[in-house]
């Protein structure tokens, strides 16, 4: 039918295996914006939801890298993390094959994306669906955009997976949401993880917010490395969000930096119509 | 420094379980599915993640295979600290030009 749902959220894996080290006045607030996203979703009646990803190296090396990867599995597994450090634990997760295809066989008109029948999802999917569809049990499309081994996707690129992907959702009977995953300055499993540049991503928010194209794609890689370190590269995510709900308007939901998390923990959603 | 094929070797240790219980029974069958130096064989069998950190592993691959050997969140970190104060900056992939080229220096 079309794109019922459209947010953002952080996925850092402290999010869920740190928890117990967070201040609860920010933690709680934070986890109840991301459930107040899983209500929308629920309400909304989606059929499937697809998660726009920045996988780390689960299932894409350098030995044959795609700027877009797309699932067409029946299932998935995750996470591939211990557990136990991760405190999700091991499961299945439905996937949604027929509609997949059809999904991507319509995006390929304009974006050349990789599928893959086979995902095996880390914590850049685990920790959002955790939240998300606690139970496991809502179909999924995991999708990843290259923000990990460069050369990366360039920004214009991901904001055109996004337009494709609404041509996708509108293109099929079904009821889709569609969430993007990532960072905002963050410099994740360093030495410097929990240094955030709040400055840096309130700004990068206000474009998002206002689905200011030309300035959310006027970020160099260079200028991304310095001032939200690598973790940065991860605002592809969110801009094919921005591509998805080309023209609407964002709403911050939860904004506020959680150091032990290593990360500007959000969320947030986009208007679809 | 192989970094190529140190992290292929930890992406696949990362991502496979039949992987992971042949590195915990018989890690030199592991070690030799790769071309590795002598150095990176012995950083990757007594898991030093300090060394690997600062030969330029990249940190999202390195933090799951500091999972795998059982570190702490502090504990790694802190391996990572010390590899850079005992070997100095990173010198090899993508956290060599983090900090205006201060290769990870905190
Ligand atoms: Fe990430």
């Amino acid at each position: 039918m079309a794109l019922v749902f459209a947010g953002i959220c952080s996925h850092g894996p402290g999010i869920t295996g740190r928890a117990e080290r967070a201040d609860p006045a920010l933690r709680d607030p934070f986890y109840a914006a991301l459930d107040s996203l899983r209500a929308d979703i629920e309400a909304s009646g989606a059929e499937a939801l697809v998660v726009i990803a920045a996988e780390h190296f689960a299932n894409f090396f350098m030995d044959n890298m795609p700027a877009f990867a797309m699932g067409m599995g029946e299932e998935y597994e995750g996470p591939i993390e211990d557990p136990d450090w991760l405190k999700i634990p091991r499961t299945t997760i439905p996937g949604a094959p027929d509609l997949s295809q059809r999904m991507i066989s319509e995006m390929m008109q304009t974006v050349d994306l990789a599928y893959a029948q086979e995902w095996k999802m880390d914590h850049g999917i685990m920790v959002p669906l955790h939240f998300l569809t606690p139970k496991m049990d809502l179909p999924i499309i995991p999708a990843n955009i290259n923000c990990q081994g460069p050369p990366l996707t360039p920004l214009s690129r991901a904001y055109a997976f996004g337009q494709a992907l609404r041509r996708a959702c509108d293109a099929v009977p079904e009821k889709i949401a569609v969430m993007g995953t990532g960072g905002i300055s963050h410099w994740p499993a360093t030495p410097n993880s929990g240094k955030i540049n709040e400055a840096w991503d309130r700004e990068f928010l206000r474009r998002w917010c206002e689905n200011d194209k030309d300035a959310l794609l006027s970020y160099t890689d260079e200028d991304t490395l310095r001032d939200a370190g690598q973790g940065g590269f991860e605002i592809r995510t969110l801009i094919s969000i921005a591509g998805l709900c080309e023209g609407a308007t964002g709403h911050i939901r939860f904004a506020e930096p959680i150091p032990i998390f290593s990360t500007m923990c959000v969320a947030a959603t986009m208007d679809v119509s | 420094m192989s970094l190529y094929q140190v992290q292929k070797l930890l992406y696949q240790l990362n991502r496979d379980t039949a992987t992971q219980a042949r590195f915990k029974t018989d890690v030199d069958s592991v070690l030799s599915d790769y071309k590795l130096t002598d150095d990176e064989k012995n950083w990757l069998r007594n898991g030093d993640v300090g060394e690997l950190y600062i030969h330029g592993v990249n940190g999202q691959i390195l933090m799951h295979y500091a999972a795998f050997i059982g570190q702490e969140w502090d504990e790694y970190i802190q391996a990572m600290k010390d590899g850079l104060t005992k070997h100095g900056q990173v010198r090899d992939g993508i956290y060599r030009a983090v900090d205006g080229g201060d290769g990870g220096a905190i």
